[in-house]
């Protein structure tokens, strides 16, 4: 379905998602984002670019990614069938590549030659790094000093393929902080430096962009199903922080109402805990941060919050602009989930699958946890697990007792 | 019908130098101090003043307006009391422009049309919004223009002379030029660029045209001062109220440093063009 009632033909020529979306930001950097959908509208209709991504795609990452039945979980939540698609098999671990290869070859195709990149959990910066490394471009990843912290092993990855760090101490020293200060730099560096942005936000063409190179994780999905069970699942459900994975998975199914879409977000201490969450749609409203207007975690006064939750790669009080729209218009049920029952699920599926999920996959999961058991045996319900969570194998340690 | 702005541009441009532009960030170090910081400048020799509305997250600036903006903030600003303080200094001064300076999102958070209402009533003479670029001009700036509150733009040396025209379109007041791709506060790398940029720009209108990002001394002022029409000066400034505090506090001095810079900048200006 292709028609003027599809979900699917965001965003306007104003990069607006109903009202959501846009490009906020300063002069400075227009021209460069005026250029950059120029440059991305001519690669996408270029045989050639889509043929190197392609052979990337299936040569690099590895995909298509494992559509995988969980079985003993299945009989264990005692409900539908639980299938995950396996994006956290993709080289470097998380469905951050796909992005991250789309983008590289624009950076290289506009003659740009340093390459900056925010990340939160480290999954975006450790694509971003691999990239440059095989591109061969200097890069710089901006990251919270915090999660520098509790995302150590992403940190020593990164450095090991030849990124700079740089800790962002500003704020609460999270996702949000480490954006603005890649903006900061971009603004300073615009002529040589293309700012690789790792989620589904950000001014106008980014939102669409990202989305387009993380579609393939619902149209593989979409075929792999088909041919497995011979029909449609009746629901996906991916976490939601910016929401790239979760966009990525949702957006094939947008047209088909028959499939119920499930986004999980950060509920951190819970959605009644103030500045206790990052559940920006549940618990924020509409405004502008960050080049877009979408929900955003903020006060009274329009101040933006810093938010909370477990996993770093969820810690951000904003969502992609697509999402705000896809949750005004009730197509996608936007839940939290908090910070144990995330831990609950990782320790879970790890146990019983074998699979040691992100913590921010498990936000995920903790949502499949809750409609499994509602629903009937001959149906399914796909997860995508997003990242694999060798990276957070150190902190749950900690949350669970097991380190000292 | 003549703004404060262009009444006080055109004195400057009668005197034969360029205005003096100073900012402050509203409320910093705390809503007293920072009143009687605002109260200070006319009289220290700032021709125009831009009061910085301090916003959680200032991605164009750099360290120095970053920290200002979060002691405001801690000391319990919000966009209202911003107003408040405009209210308040108008009470003793009728001509002295006064632009906010900031981000979208406290005033969209606000309230556009209430917002300008508000404004205009607290004497507010036009408004910098960094992350409003000319595509977003429904979301602020036509509704200011219809205000009557002017709206000024900057341009960048990012915007050549095809995409001019369009930044320029809905200005008013001032053109503000910034003089390098960077964030405030950081240096400039060719003086002689500016100037050549500030003709480029003069050739597309007939605004007085500011030049701020990177002016630092009473040399740079009277430097670039030769072409620009308004010198812009705030890390500077903002700066100095930073290393006047007393275990994070005001101190007797907070003020005073504030008005001595302001006094050698104006003379800086006097002598751009002697």
């Amino acid at each position: 379905m292709d028609g003027t009632n599809s979900l699917r033909n965001g965003p306007d020529e104003h990069g607006r998602f109903g009202i959501y979306g846009g490009r906020f930001v300063a002069e400075t950097l227009m021209p460069l984002i005026l250029d950059l959908e120029k440059e991305y509208r001519a690669a996408k209709v270029d045989p050639a670019y889509a043929a190197e991504l392609k052979h990337l795609a299936t040569h690099y990452v590895g995909r298509p990614s494992p559509l995988y039945y969980a079985e003993r979980l299945s009989e264990h939540l005692g409900g539908a069938k639980v299938w995950f698609k396996r994006e956290e098999l993709n080289h470097t671990g998380s469905h951050k590549i796909n992005n991250c290869l789309g983008q590289i070859l624009l950076a290289k195709r506009m003659g740009k030659t340093r390459v900056i990149a925010e990340t939160g959990a480290g999954q975006h910066g450790v694509a971003t790094a691999t990239v440059c490394a095989k591109f061969d471009l200097p890069c710089t990843i901006f990251m919270g000093a915090t999660d520098v912290e509790r995302q150590m092993p992403n940190v020593l990855r990164m450095k090991m393929l030849g990124a700079e760090v740089r800790p962002v101490t500003a704020g609460a020293g999270t996702l949000k902080d480490a954006m603005n200060e890649a903006l900061r730099d971009w603004v300073t560096n615009v002529d040589s430096t293309y700012y690789l942005i790792g989620t589904a936000a950000g001014p106008h063409p980014y939102p669409e962009m990202v989305r387009d190179f993380q579609s393939i994780i619902g149209t593989e999905l979409k075929e792999q199903f088909r041919e497995l069970e011979g029909k449609l699942p009746d629901a996906v459900v991916a976490c939601v922080g910016g929401g790239s994975n979760a966009i990525g998975t949702f957006h094939a199914f947008l047209d088909d109402p028959e499939v119920a879409i499930y986004g999980a977000e950060a509920g951190g201490h819970g959605i009644e805990v103030e500045n206790g969450h990052a559940a920006s749609m549940t618990g924020g409203r509409p405004g502008v941060l960050h080049g877009n207007r979408t929900y955003l975690l903020q006060d009274a006064d329009g101040q933006i919050l810093e938010g909370h939750s477990i996993s770093a790669g969820l810690d951000y009080p904003g969502v992609g602009p697509e999402h705000s729209f896809l949750h005004d218009t009730k197509r996608v049920t936007y839940a939290p989930i908090t910070d144990n029952e995330a831990l609950d699920s990782f320790q879970l599926c790890t146990r019983m699958e074998g699979i040691i999920p992100a913590l921010e996959s498990a936000h995920g999961l903790a949502q499949v946890m809750k409609l499994a058991p509602t629903m009937r045996k001959d149906q399914s319900i796909v997860l995508c697990l997003s990242g694999r969570g060798d990276k957070d194998v150190e902190s749950v340690g900690k949350y669970l007792g097991m380190l000292k | 019908m003549a703004t404060r702005i262009d009444r006080r541009f055109a004195e400057c441009k009668a005197q034969n130098r360029p205005a003096l532009v100073t900012f402050i960030m509203a409320g910093d170090p705390d809503l007293a101090t920072g009143q009687a910081i605002l109260n200070a400048l006319p009289q220290a020799g700032a021709d125009v003043i831009e009061l910085g509305m301090p916003f959680s997250d200032p991605m164009a600036d750099g360290v120095a307006i970053q920290l200002g903006g979060q002691r405001a903030l801690a000391s319990g600003q919000s966009l209202r009391g911003v107003l408040g303080m405009v209210e308040e200094f108008r009470r003793k001064d009728e001509t002295t422009p006064i632009v906010l300076m900031g981000y979208y999102n406290p005033i969209y958070i606000f309230g556009v049309e209430a917002f300008l209402a508000a404004a205009k009533e607290a004497g507010v003479d036009g408004l910098i919004v960094v992350d409003l670029p000319p595509e977003e001009d429904d979301e602020l700036c036509i509704p200011a223009l219809k205000a009557g509150i002017n709206f000024i733009r900057l341009t960048t040396p990012t915007t050549d002379d095809k995409r001019l025209p369009a930044v320029l379109a809905n200005t008013s007041g001032f053109v503000y030029y910034v003089s390098m791709t960077g964030v405030t506060g950081a240096a400039i790398k060719s003086r002689g660029a500016v100037g050549d940029a500030v003709d480029r720009i003069k050739g597309h209108t007939d605004l007085p045209v500011a030049v701020g990002f990177g002016i630092k001394t009473a040399d740079d002022a009277a430097e670039i001062g030769k072409h620009a029409d308004g010198i812009v000066v705030g890390s500077v400034l903002v700066d100095a109220v930073a290393k006047s505090l007393v275990d994070g506090k005001a101190s007797e001095t907070t003020v005073s440093v504030v008005r001595d810079i302001v006094a050698d900048l104006a003379e800086g200006v006097k002598r751009a063009r002697a």
